[in-house]
This record gives C-alpha cells, structure tokens and sequence, in this order.
C-alpha cells in the first residue's frame, strides 16, 4: 500500500490532538475530542472540517458550460455566474461514476468539486469527453477546502470578512478576502446545517483554520472530524459515494431524481435513464428507525417476512434524535414510509420501521 | 505516549478488559485504554445472568458510534449480575470505566485461570506497544 497522504493542516490536527485514521488515501482526523460533541458542537453551534482531500476539477474556455453541462444531471445552462448545483455524473447504465457540486466561477469557468477517492476517476472520464478547446485542470492538490458548519458559522465567519463584505447564501459562492488572502466561499456543505465551504490555496489553509477556531471560540466553534461529518450527513439523509451511490446505482434508485435535469437533453447516462423511464425500479433507498433496542450498521442484511430483501448502506446512531437510524435499498414494494422491516444485527432481527427522509428536518 | 489508568490491584487481557477479585466471584469491565481507544460508547450488549463464558470466547458487544467491538471473557465461569445501568447509560463506560462502568461479575469455573492474566505492568507494557 501506498503511502498516505496528508493535507496541509496535517500538523494543526496533530497539534489539536485528533485521531488520525486513513481515509480515501489521506490521514485525515477522525475526531478531536468526542464524535457526538463535534456532532452536538455542529448542531448547536459550529464546527470546522478539514476536508482538503476533496477534490477540484476546473473545466475553462467558451465551450466549458455547455461541456460541463453535457456531463452531469443537474442543468449548468441555467446556472449563473456565482451559483453551485448539486449533480451526479453517469456512466453508460445511468450508474453513478460520482456526485459533484458543480460552482461556476465565471462566464468561462466551472470547477467540479469531487469526492477524494474518485478524483483520478472523474478527470480521466471528465478529459475523455469534453471538446478540445475546454481546458480541464485539477487542481485538487493545490487547493485546500475548510468547511465551517452549523447556525453559528455566519457569524463567526462574518469576523473575517473586510468592511462592506458579505457572505454568499445559499448555494452561491463569493471570492472574498480572508486574512489578506483570496478565497473562495461556497454557501454550501454536508451536515444539513447551515455554514460554508472555504476554498484556498495550500499555504493559506493553517493560518485561516486557526484564526476561524480562534474567532470562532466565544461561539463554541469546535473542531470535528470525518466521525461527526458521517453522523451529521445521516441524519441529513446526505449519499456518500461508495455507500448509497455507485456505479450500479441510479439516480432514481438513490431517490435522486430531482437533481436530473429533462432526459430530452443530451447528457452522460441520459439514453439509459431515458430507457429506464416509467419502468420499475429494481430497488429503492430507504430510510428506517429501529424502534428496538440495537444499532445498525452499513453493510448489514435488511429483512423483511424472514427473508433478506435488502442491505443497509450506511447507519448508525443519531445523536441530535437520539434513535438508530440507517439508510439502505430495498424492493420499491416494501420502500413506503411505515413499513415494517428488520434489521439482522448479528443473527437477530431488530424491528425498524421506514421513515421519510431526511431523518432531521 | 498518553496517560491512560491501569489500577496496580486489578489484572487484565491483552483484549484489554480488566478483572477485579471480589470474594469468590470477580467483576469485569473494558480498560480506560479501551474505551479511550473506542470513543463514545451508545450501546452495549450483555448476557443474560446465569450464562456460562469461555476464555478468550466473546460474551457481549460494545459499540461506539463508529464502530463494533467484541468484549472477550477474560476466565471461564458463569455469570452472577451484568452492569444493567448500562442500558440507559452506556456512557458510563466512559466515563467511569474501572467503577460505574464496569460489564458484569463472574464466578469464575477455574480460579486458576486468574493467575494467567496480565498484571499492571504487563498490561502497561502491552498497551505502550499499541498506542501510537
């Protein structure tokens, strides 16, 4: 095995004290002090990710929102300078190579923000399909990416802004000076809370990290982990790559299908998609509750009438609901809110019950 | 290196559980290593009282809120009482691993079997070799 790779703030989470654990090929920081205080800390007040393993794949020239657009679900012809959109990119079979947020910086410039694991995947299959005068870059290794989330964060960030400065909302980004430096702020993340994701160079990551805790503090600003991302993305019913999305998996299945633009437009994946239209689905994402005593946990069998009709992708506990909660695919039969299903939890079936997502509104 | 608590009294596996002697019976629990090791505690499964444990053999499941572990019965014996506090509060572990959090009693099948446990300074030395 290779050797794992660190971000630029490697040193901080040593310094901070996390619990580093190998992750997508980086050491990254599971936790600093406690999974469901980070979790509590993002929920009531802030927390601030290192997420620099993410990457950033920057498509440039005239041609590169019609390319960009050509590529992913989600409509980029409608997307002004300045907005993000949330999209999947789709092989051949309508399955899923990766989600992206896709944010264009300019009349001629698009970035992709991808999933660290993915990131050779995504540009190799980006290159292979964009014309030849759209310029693809990744810029994955240059750039760091902080996310500062929860109802705390605009306020927090706000200290760090210049005179007359404002924050972007909702899914819009603003490049903005902190500490002297420019970066990007994207009002966007992956908690269900509010806060933003901060694009900047390498260099610039450590210090703008630190000064946000230091900010950030009276607030109840916390460090946290990839531990309380995981837990936080849950209850937001969130897909991580890997888990509730593959390339086998669908849009439709994933319960995605309003992130897919008119199948009448030519996209990567439309033809299949269009093929599968008004068809059966094989299976459908769900999320389930216990409602006995137990965990669940990706990968375990869901049942149902004593026979395993399904898995879990991800699960575990909820700590803002205080209940066990999981999502996984099952056969669109048994996929409507309050069906009873089980878990089998090493060789019992715990009761669970399908909810409506997301778990936390 | 952290510091984690390794009571001299008490004796203890390399699947760092400890057991503490208490009359004719012994108490078990995980090690403040452990559940340092394991994080937030949200879940734990024991057996029924009047169950019988094999050496080495697991007895129960601890679960973080990342991860399962296994709790291995430290001797062979049956069991007199489990930690039922642990229910409601499985936190406990954590926050009072060698006391309040302690898993169940045992009365053990081969009280020799007790000598064969690691005493504090091995288990110091086993734990040293792990924590990185």
């Amino acid at each position: 095995m290779s050797a794992l790779r660190r971000t630029p703030l490697y040193e901080t989470h040593r310094r901070l004290g996390a619990r580093l654990v190998p992750f997508a090929g980086y050491e990254m920081p599971i936790q600093y002090s406690s999974i469901l205080e980070e979790h509590a800390a993002v929920r009531e007040r802030a927390g601030l990710f290192d997420v620099s393993h993410m990457g950033q794949i920057h498509l440039s020239g005239p041609e590169a929102k019609a390319a960009a657009d050509a590529l992913v679900t989600c409509d980029l012809l409608d997307l002004a300078v300045g907005r993000a959109r949330y999209g999947l990119m789709l092989n051949d079979a309508g399955g899923c190579i990766d989600d992206v947020i896709v944010t264009r910086l300019s009349e001629d410039e698009l970035f992709f923000c991808v999933n660290a694991a993915n990131v050779e995947k995504d540009r190799d299959w980006i290159s292979a399909r964009v014309p030849a005068g759209v310029r693809v870059e990744d810029r994955s290794d240059a750039t760091a990416l902080l996310a500062l989330q929860g109802p705390a964060s605009p306020r927090i960030l706000a200290r760090l802004l210049a005179e007359g400065a404002t924050l972007p909302k909702r899914f819009r980004v603003a490049r903005l000076a902190l500490l002297g430096r420019e970066a990007l702020v994207s009002a966007t993340g992956y908690t269900g809370a509010p806060g933003f994701e901060i694009f900047c160079a390498d260099a610039d990551a450590e210090k703008l990290f630190g000064a946000l805790l230091e900010l950030g503090a009276s607030d109840g600003l916390q460090p946290a982990g990839l531990g309380a991302r995981d837990t936080l993305r849950l209850e937001a019913a969130m897909p991580l790559y890997g888990h509730e999305l593959d390339e086998t998996t669908t849009p439709f299945e994933a319960g995605l299908e309003r992130y897919v633009k008119d199948l009448a437009r030519s996209f990567g994946g439309a033809a299949a998609l269009r093929a599968k239209a008004g068809q059966p689905l094989a299976r459908k994402l769900v999320g389930f509750e216990l409602t006995e005593r137990g965990i669940a946990r990706a990968d375990y069998e869901i049942v149902h009438a004593g026979e395993v009709v399904g898995r879990v992708t991800s699960a575990g506990p909820s700590p803002t609901l205080g209940k066990s909660i999981g999502l996984g695919y099952v056969p669109p039969a048994l996929a409507g809110a309050g069906q009873t299903l089980a878990i089998r939890i090493r060789n019992k079936d715990i009761p669970a019950r399908v909810v409506e997502l997301p778990f936390l509104r | 290196m952290s510091d984690y608590e390794i009571p001299g009294a008490l004796r203890f596996t390399k699947e760092d559980e400890w057991v503490r002697e208490d009359g004719d019976a012994v108490v078990v629990g995980v090690t403040d290593f452990a559940q340092s090791q394991l994080g937030d505690i949200v879940f734990v499964e024991l057996p029924a009282v009047g169950a019988t444990t094999e050496a080495g053999v697991p007895f129960g499941t601890i679960e973080s809120v990342k991860a399962v572990s296994d709790l291995f019965a430290p001797l062979a014996g049956e069991v007199l009482a489990v930690n039922d506090a642990l229910t409601d509060k499985p936190e406990l572990v954590n926050e009072s691993c060698y006391d309040r959090g302690w898993l169940i009693r045992l009365r053990p099948s081969d009280p020799a079997q007790l000598a064969a446990l690691l005493d504090a300074a091995a288990y110091r030395q086993s734990v040293a070799e792990r924590d990185t």
